[in-house]
């Protein structure tokens, strides 16, 4: 029975929103991600403008010994290592923070240098170490994940057992293992010289300890995907690898990758701190949170800040980008949406 | 069943093999390692190198040394410290061992408590204000650096306010349970409490994400239409299914603290547990005790690895057939 | 004329959403009496599940809000405590739903189900209810009860978990069965058996049942009545003959039309209903949500028509006089070229 009416019969096509655009506009509606993107701007702006606030702000390098130094507070100049007050009045202790802007805001450290200035750079180092090895480590087991779940075969099964393994040894005892091999002298890969105190050796490093960690979940997401009808239909229709790849398995693949992003960039942030730490991941002259930690730790009875501030900015850090991340998974989750809406 | 089991013995083995190979070959074979070098100092002359090289057996080709290595680790058991001359690997494992068995069994219970409780709590609370609230403390407890906070515990326990709440904190060390409970938990309790921080924040936003997911199936729906109370939906049919998860999470974390994660932990609160023992023999570049360390943790990880499996088997009947 | 089981009058249900308020089911008033099997018939999108969840209020959605009376036994569901509905769910008024995969907690027994059912209602000992969950397998034809009894949901095929869930329904002998789309998801062969099944319980235990459904063909199979939804309003309801051999609504019409026939000759085309259902956003209300697709629509579909019974307890909400319908009706049967 086809009816005919006066009116328009067919519904007019409407334009639908596509799936990145539905997650964008949901991310952008919900408030806590969009505070967490704003305060990770603040902090990067703040860090990338260390050099700026050493300059331009306190005169002073924050890299260079300063245990001569002197600082002027209100017209009163005295020394940047005073003498230690407290226990038996040996030695010298560095100055505590003074909460003023621009002089010493959170006090000197152990070689009389702005702890404040040193936190801006610091965190030029663990942001820049977080996200590359995160981006690093995305990528890498995007690539590892999608051959090896696509292909299957001899492949997948190579693949799979060498992730079993790097997986088997823990996580951190590897990170650990490579580090106090690679720190202490250069890398030589072919015409490639990293050397020891280059960045780039924990950024390899911790990028690539994480890899089975994403990799496996690709993988699966992959293998499942393949045996999809939609996969299969495509198939049928003739279509070539690279073009299954291209068109159904990479948009199926990359906001799974996007979820991971800040979820790994915190990660790795802390375990960059943590070998920092130990004096295996960032090494001197360059600085980064985590160092900056463990040159507290001499001073954590007497000058406690120095320590807690690093400390501070990880975990404020952190806790954005792991906010991000759930905020980014609701946004690309379909599932999530169906639930949350009516 | 137990073609299972077998199969997975024999890979578990295999794993073990390569990740032993693979420590050798970082220490040994990364290009520009010398061993030698590193052992005798760097400003070492040519003849102690030549000595070092020739009583450590450096000379010897590498497979040769692994095998010699392994021989003695596994079969000889008379593996000896290239630091401490004479003194033998094994031994120094067990004696670190119950110092780690105390500080992640006590802090296992601690963070599993806590965990599970706000997970629940914050399942039951959706839609309301507790739910974010919990899990803001979740994420924070995930996000503090686990060393710093120590560190942080350790500024308040033995310094600001040690004369006043924390009197009763001991120094920083370990007291074996053979000096009495009442020492041995004193020593624990930071730690534990420290160590726990993390996983609770860990736990507890798994759980609630688990069980949230688990409340929106069909046979929620199904069991509230069957009349039962709204606890009992919670308890026997959202958290039982989202037990799974956890369980197997727990597993593999635990195993992997088991053999050494925690430590960090150790590390600042002066517990010579083997996650300590492990750090220090990588600063020394004392390749047997790394030998044996990474060895331990990685029997514990893979063996954690398979009863996981079992136990998710045991809880999840829909896995048993494959 | 006793008291109806269920007293359903005026039931709204919508959801808050950010562009507003949105109904989903509209004003609906309808009565069950006791043993009798009512078909609720509609498309996607009809209101036909989200009034029977109402009903039982299972809607766990913070922004649904329900009005309206529901009276069970003479009591008000809308308005009762927690506590008291629950006595009533799954005791009194009990209900299956579309998709047996999904229906049940996968890390328990059948009869591990079955038993909390009745012992959430009733003071049995454990053993007493697994003994009644193997019985009540029996009597919804699995075989094997006594050891199917100790099976997890994943282990039956799905028009064994769907007896499974059925058994589990009946299990406290309810008055009132409702029906989600009991056979949807099911292989039409399992569908019939399942219907089956069903007509068999009701006579033996007495229940009424609400049979939801989108397929006339399940409805004209088991029901005693017939209620048809569009755009979650009643456009039509009445004794099953009635509706099915004389249907009012030119809606109806559509769904009958869309049933191929099984006798004389082959039609060349089925006919079909042109246009998409009515959007739950659409705010134009005032009128007979129908009138977009149909053919027959003009100004006096507007405003809304109401029910209005024109041969005994057949009603219908159509403004097209009486008289013309079976002429409109045999016109509307015949498909038409239209070109779009």
């Amino acid at each position: 029975m086809a009816i005919g009416t006066t009116e328009v019969i067919s519904t007019p096509a409407t334009q639908s929103t596509g799936p990145w655009r539905t997650a964008w506009r949901d991310l952008r509606r919900n408030k806590v991600a969009i505070g967490s993107i704003i305060v990770l701007i603040v902090i990067f702006a703040a860090c990338l403008a260390a050099p700026l606030y050493a300059s331009q702000v306190m005169h002073l390098d924050a890299f260079t010994s300063n245990l001569d130094g002197t600082f002027t507070v209100g017209g009163v100049t005295g020394p940047v290592m005073e003498s230690s007050t407290s226990g038996l009045g040996l030695g010298v202790n560095p100055i505590g923070p003074t909460w003023l802007w621009n002089n010493f805001f959170l006090g000197a450290d152990n070689q009389g240098r702005d702890v404040m200035s040193r936190l801006l750079y610091g965190g030029r180092n663990s942001l820049v170490i977080g996200l590359v090895s995160a981006i690093l480590c995305c990528a890498l087991a995007g690539l590892i994940g999608i051959v090896s779940g696509y292909f299957g075969g001899g492949l997948d099964a190579v693949l799979s057992r060498g992730l079993d393994v790097l997986w088997a040894f823990p996580v951190y005892l590897l990170a650990i293992c490579l580090s106090v091999v690679l720190i202490n002298q250069s890398l030589t890969i072919g015409p490639i010289t990293l050397n020891s105190g280059s960045i780039i050796l924990p950024i390899l490093i911790i990028g690539v300890i994480y890899v089975p960690y994403v990799a496996r979940p690709i993988r699966g997401q992959v293998m499942s995907l393949r045996e999809r009808e939609f996969v299969q239909a495509s198939v049928g229709a003739g279509a070539t690898d690279g073009r299954l790849l291209r068109r159904e398995i990479l948009p199926n693949v990359l906001p799974t990758l996007i979820v991971f992003l800040p979820l790994m960039t915190a990660i790795n942030m802390l375990t960059e701190s943590a070998l920092s730490f130990l004096s295996i991941g960032v090494q001197p002259p360059d600085a980064s949170w985590g160092t900056i930690i463990n040159d507290g730790v001499g001073l954590l009875y007497t000058r406690p800040m120095v320590a807690i501030a690093p400390g501070v900015m990880l975990a404020i850090t952190a806790v954005a980008l792991n906010l991000l991340g759930d905020g980014v998974r609701d946004a690309l989750d379909p599932k999530a949406r169906l639930r949350g809406a009516v | 069943m137990l073609r299972f089991a077998l199969k997975r013995a024999v890979a578990a083995v295999l794993v073990l093999f390569a990740i032993s190979v693979l420590v050798f070959l970082i220490f040994f074979a990364t290009p520009g390692a010398d061993p030698a070098a590193r052992i005798a100092g760097r400003n070492a002359s040519q003849e102690t190198l030549a000595q070092v090289r020739e009583s450590f057996g450096f000379d010897k080709p590498i497979p040769v040394q692994y095998a010699l290595m392994m021989r003695h680790l596994f079969i000889d058991r008379d593996l000896t410290s290239f630091v401490n001359r004479g003194v033998e690997v094994i031994p120094q494992i067990k004696q670190a061992i119950p110092i780690t068995l105390s500080l992640v069994i006590g802090a296992a219970i601690i963070w599993m408590f806590f965990g599970i409780l706000m997970g629940v709590a914050a399942t039951a609370g959706r839609g309301s204000a507790v739910d974010p609230l919990i899990m803001i403390i979740g994420v924070i407890g995930v996000s503090l650096p686990v060393y710093w906070l120590g560190e942080v515990v350790n500024l308040m326990t033995q310094s600001r306010l040690h004369d006043s709440l924390f009197s009763w904190v001991p120094p920083l060390g370990y007291a074996p349970l053979s000096d009495g409970v009442g020492p041995w938990a004193s020593h624990l309790i930071m730690p534990w409490m420290t160590l726990a921080v993390l996983y609770a924040g860990i736990y507890a936003r798994v759980l609630r994400s688990e069980m949230v997911g688990a409340m929106n199936e069909e046979y929620v729906r199904m069991a509230r239409a069957k009349g039962i109370s709204e606890r009992r939906v919670l308890w026997r049919h959202a958290f039982r299914t989202s037990l799974i998860a956890i369980v197997s999470l727990f597993g593999l974390d635990f195993g992997a603290l088991i053999g050494g994660a925690a430590l960090l932990t150790e590390v600042v609160f002066g517990l010579q547990g083997v996650g300590k023992l492990t750090y220090d023999s990588l600063q020394n570049f004392d390749l047997p005790v790394i030998l044996g360390c990474v060895m331990y943790a990685a029997f514990f990880v893979v063996l954690a690895n398979f009863l996981v499996d079992l136990v998710y088997a045991l809880l999840d009947p829909r896995v048993r057939h494959v | 004329m006793s008291e109806p089981l269920l007293d359903v009058r005026d039931l709204r249900v919508s959801f808050r959403t950010r562009n507003g308020k949105v109904a989903a089911v509209d004003g609906i008033s309808f009565q069950v009496g006791d043993g009798e099997v009512v078909g609720l018939v509609g498309e996607s999108g009809s209101g036909k599940s989200v009034s029977m969840l109402s009903v039982l209020r299972l809607i766990d959605n913070p922004n649904c809000v329900v009005e309206g009376e529901v009276l069970f036994k003479g009591r008000d569901l809308l308005t009762m405590s927690d506590a008291e509905m629950r006595k009533i769910r799954g005791d009194e008024i009990a209900m299956i739903f579309q998709d047996p995969m999904t229906a049940l907690t996968p890390v328990y027994t059948a009869g591990w189900h079955i038993s909390e059912q009745i012992r959430a209602h009733e003071k049995v000992s454990k053993q007493a209810a697994m003994d009644r969950a193997v019985q009540l397998l029996d009597s919804v034809g699995i075989p094997n009860a006594k050891e199917r009894v100790n099976s997890y949901p994943h282990e039956f095929s799905g028009g064994m978990r769907q007896r499974v869930v059925i058994a589990m329904a009946l299990s406290c002998s309810p008055s009132l069965l409702i029906a989600d789309e009991p056979t949807t998801a099911l292989d039409v062969t399992i569908q019939a058996q399942i219907l089956e099944l069903l007509q068999n319980l009701q006579s033996e235990f007495g229940s009424s049942i609400v049979l939801i459904t989108h397929d006339m063909g399940v409805v004209s199979q088991v029901s005693d009545r017939v209620m048809v939804m569009y755009g979650g309003r009643l456009v039509e309801s009445g004794p099953r003959r009635d509706v099915m051999r004389d249907p009012l609504h030119p809606y109806t019409w559509g769904l009958m039309g869309s049933i191929p026939p099984t006798d004389g000759t082959r039609a060349p085309r089925l006919a079909t209903i042109p246009g998409a259902p009515i959007s739950a956003t659409d705010a134009d209300r005032d009128r007979c949500l129908f009138a977009p697709r149909c053919r027959f629509a003009s100004d006096s579909c507007r405003p809304t028509p109401p029910l209005v019974m024109h041969t005994p307890g057949h009603l219908d909400a159509c403004v097209l006089p009486l008289v013309e319908r079976p002429e409109r009706r045999r016109e509307a049967l015949t498909p038409v070229e239209v070109t779009l």
